[in-house]
């Protein structure tokens, strides 16, 4: 019933490989399947070792695992990334502005092109930070935009993340395993590093610190080591040779944020927090919060303090917001979305909500406020029961949920208990922003849903990763991000507190 | 009228605490109907204060103490004029739009209950419909003046026979904003004569297209007169408490509160 899905690398079913991927093809011929099993195998035996494990949530075990990995890359040609990346940037320039404008005039309200009651009733708008600009209005410094692809031109963005994206870890030490299990690869291919992504995020965090710090602290603060993304969290700041704190390693006093240490307390300018706005300051948030840091939104308002990213940032990349960002990217930048949405039925409007219900079975149907899959509804697959189930929340709270097409999600050749098979993939590039910019890492976190003909790829419901290759142009050009840079003229140049 | 204001806000510890902090909602700002004539907040040890707003707009105080503290007491005392009014809330600046103020918060969440009631009370003019209300909920309960028991939200509050002003007005803010209005909690003083242990007091503001907000308290049927002084909206009494606190300790906390507002 569904439609062919595009191969990345085999093109459509029974046509030759893509040309410019001829040479991976042959490699994936050439290379015995024992072969590419040993090395997936010696990869995960490391990530095992370096304790890249996850927590699935709902299940009773709650039990630590490690992320399926998959040995055959995923490949992007240097102008589909060039593309890509300019879309990126649009799209994460339009982030920012909207932060910018809702937190502050809200002029996309006053001139109707939102209706208010999206934003106004929406519990990701925090009033308790209205009216708060961070330091150099930088909002979303970190986005992980998720893009699904369904032709050789045809990417569409499924979601955007500018809370905590998460994710990085695996594109960084994915790479890491494939240079090490199949250094032919990178000999064959110019592929577009990745390993200065540290480098990158933390020239973003010094670049947002707040006025007239000449050399500015930088922390990451994490919940704890009982958080299912612990790993990555003391690995970011590992890498990036910053300390890695807990709420009660930090102190605010006098709307100065301080860090305890051995030495004595040592003021500190930037929070890189893996940390939900929930349960960053408990005397904004929530009151029960042991995790946050009491005073913490006082010294942000002083413009002491630059929290990456930005408290009240999950208004941006609401499901509920999601399918009004093609007018939200046009308002902003002056353009069209150069990187289209996927086709969304915003249940809260009447008509939408009959199509949705009559078409349940063929739909994918999402909480607004849900992720990591759950609360998720894919009509083609489902049970009667589940269906049946969904009516009846969709009838009782179509306000918080939106309907989406199945698409038939490009595919990957992917090491299956058979051999080689195709399974569907979605994407997530990072995209950074400091007040130099915005910049796309030729890289990212690619997703294959394991199992055959399923469209789920999320970890938690039995989603593996792949190393993505991006591919650089000739011997002669840098890296693509240069041609992705830009400067953020949305954002006003003055920085601090409105 | 000349309102003198003093305020106590006393903490004793079980255990010493390592720190504190806390920010103080207790600065009232001028309008067209409430002048700030004198006003000052004094801690009774060594503290670090910061002046700030949150996200309502209201005047916020930062307070840092390093312990151990077996104690603290935050003294406010003041004078604020005030004139006689409709009701009507000019001359404030908005941080947010009245829409945001249909919201819910779990101590104001739709109570089916105050919804079932209150959907009787509408009328075709919404501020017949809103006087009607608080005056509906004036007659409903016996109001105690006793300390408000924090944490029990209007839905709680609504099966009593007594509750106290900050229930009336979570439970008016539930009802005005199932009827279409924005609703918000107000934190401030009232003068009463005839109450023994006086405590700051809340009542509710909704918003009227064209005439802004509108004062209602349902402790006394009527819109605030100029004995209320006011000093901190938010959807609830939690979001414009006069003390957010949190403390690096063990053991329990006594409060003691006094309040004394008199005609100067």
């Amino acid at each position: 019933m569904r439609a062919q899905a595009f191969d990345e690398i085999m093109g459509m079913a029974g046509r030759p490989p893509r040309a410019e991927l001829d040479a991976l093809a042959r490699w994936l011929e050439a290379t015995p399947a024992i072969e590419l099993r040993r090395r997936q195998h010696s990869a995960e035996a490391a990530f095992r070792q370096l304790g890249i494990t996850f927590a699935v949530y709902g299940d009773n075990e709650a039990s630590e695992r490690i992320i399926p990995f998959d040995i055959v890359p995923r490949v992007f040609l240097p102008d589909e990334w060039d593309r890509l990346s300019r879309g990126l940037v649009q799209r994460v320039e339009a982030i920012n502005a909207f932060l910018d404008d809702i937190y502050g005039e809200r002029r996309i309200l006053k001139e109707g092109v939102l209706p208010s009651d999206l934003i106004l009733g929406n519990p990701q708008f925090r009033p308790e930070i209205a009216g708060i600009r961070p330091p150099h209005g930088v909002w979303a410094h970190i986005c992980g935009i998720d893009l699904v692809r369904t032709g050789p031109d045809d990417f569409f963005v499924l979601e955007d993340n500018a809370r905590t994206p998460s994710g990085v870890s695996y594109m960084l030490e994915n790479r890491e395993a494939m240079l090490r299990l199949c250094p032919e690869l990178f000999r064959n291919f110019r592929v577009a590093a990745v390993d200065s992504y540290p480098d990158r995020l933390l020239e973003v965090m010094k670049s947002v610190a707040p006025r007239g710090v000449a050399t500015p602290t930088c922390v990451v603060l994490t919940p704890g080591h009982f958080n299912s993304a612990y790993y990555e969290h003391s690995f970011l700041a590992d890498s990036m040779g910053i300390e890695l704190v807990e709420a009660a390693d930090l102190v605010v006093d006098e709307d100065i944020v301080w860090m305890r240490t051995i030495a004595g307390r040592v003021k500190v300018d930037v929070i890189y927090r893996r940390v939900d706005d929930d349960f960053l300051d408990p005397l904004v948030f929530r009151p029960d919060s042991m995790l946050g840091v009491p005073g913490l939104i006082a010294a942000y308002a002083a413009g002491n303090v630059a929290i990456i990213n930005a408290p009240g940032n999950g208004i941006a990349d609401d499901k509920a917001i999601y399918s009004y960002m093609p007018e939200i990217v046009r308002y902003y930048t002056g353009s069209e979305a150069s990187l289209p949405n996927v086709e969304t039925w915003r249940c809260r409007e009447p008509e939408a909500l009959r199509y949705v219900l009559d078409h349940l079975d063929e739909l994918v149907v999402k909480l607004v406020d849900g992720s990591g899959g759950y609360g998720m509804l894919v009509g083609p697959t489902a049970s009667r029961e589940e269906i049946d189930r969904f009516r009846a929340a969709l009838v009782a709270e179509p306000h918080r949920y939106i309907a989406q097409p199945t698409l038939a999600l490009s595919t990957v050749p992917t090491m299956a208990e058979a051999g080689l098979a195709p399974r569907h993939v979605d994407f997530r590039p990072f995209v950074l922003t400091g007040t130099r910019g915005v910049q796309v890492v030729p890289g990212g976190l690619t997703r294959v849903a394991l199992r055959e003909g399923s469209l789920v790829v999320n970890s938690s419901q039995g989603g593996g990763t792949k190393d993505s290759f991006v591919l650089m142009a000739d011997a002669g050009a840098t890296q693509s991000q240069s041609q992705s840079q830009s400067q953020i003229q949305a954002l006003r140049p003055d920085g601090g507190a409105r | 009228m000349r309102l003198s204001i003093h305020h106590r806000t006393a903490y004793r510890f079980s255990a010493p605490q390592a720190r504190l902090v806390q920010m103080l909602r207790l600065t009232p700002q001028n309008s067209h109907d409430q002048t700030v004539a004198r006003w000052r907040i004094d801690i009774d040890r060594d503290a670090r204060m910061s002046e700030g707003r949150d996200g309502w707009g209201n005047v916020t105080t930062m307070l840092y103490v390093e312990g151990p503290v077996e104690e603290i007491a935050i003294e406010v005392s003041g004078e604020v004029l005030t004139s006689h009014s409709d009701g009507v809330i000019r001359g404030v600046a908005e941080m947010l739009p009245p829409g945001l103020y249909l919201r819910s918060t779990p101590a104001t969440a739709p109570d089916p209950a105050i919804l079932a009631w209150a959907a009787d009370l509408r009328q075709t003019d919404p501020l017949t419909t809103l006087h009607g209300l608080n005056g509906a909920i004036h007659q409903r309960f016996e109001v105690d003046h006793g300390r408000p028991v924090a944490g029990r939200s209007a839905g709680e509050a609504w099966s009593r026979a007594k509750a106290t002003p900050r229930d009336l007005a979570q439970i008016f803010a539930v009802a005005a904003r199932h009827l279409g209005q924005p609703a918000r909690y107000v934190s401030g003083y009232c003068r009463h004569a005839d109450q023994e242990h006086p405590t700051p007091h809340g009542w509710a503001e909704a918003w009227v297209e064209d005439l802004g907000w509108v004062g209602f308290d349902p402790c006394t049927g009527l819109s605030p007169q100029e004995d209320h002084v006011r000093v901190a909206v938010a959807l609830d009494a939690a979001g414009a408490a006069p003390v957010a606190g949190s403390r690096l300790g063990e053991g329990a906390e006594q409060l003691d509160v006094e309040v004394r507002v008199e005609e100067a």
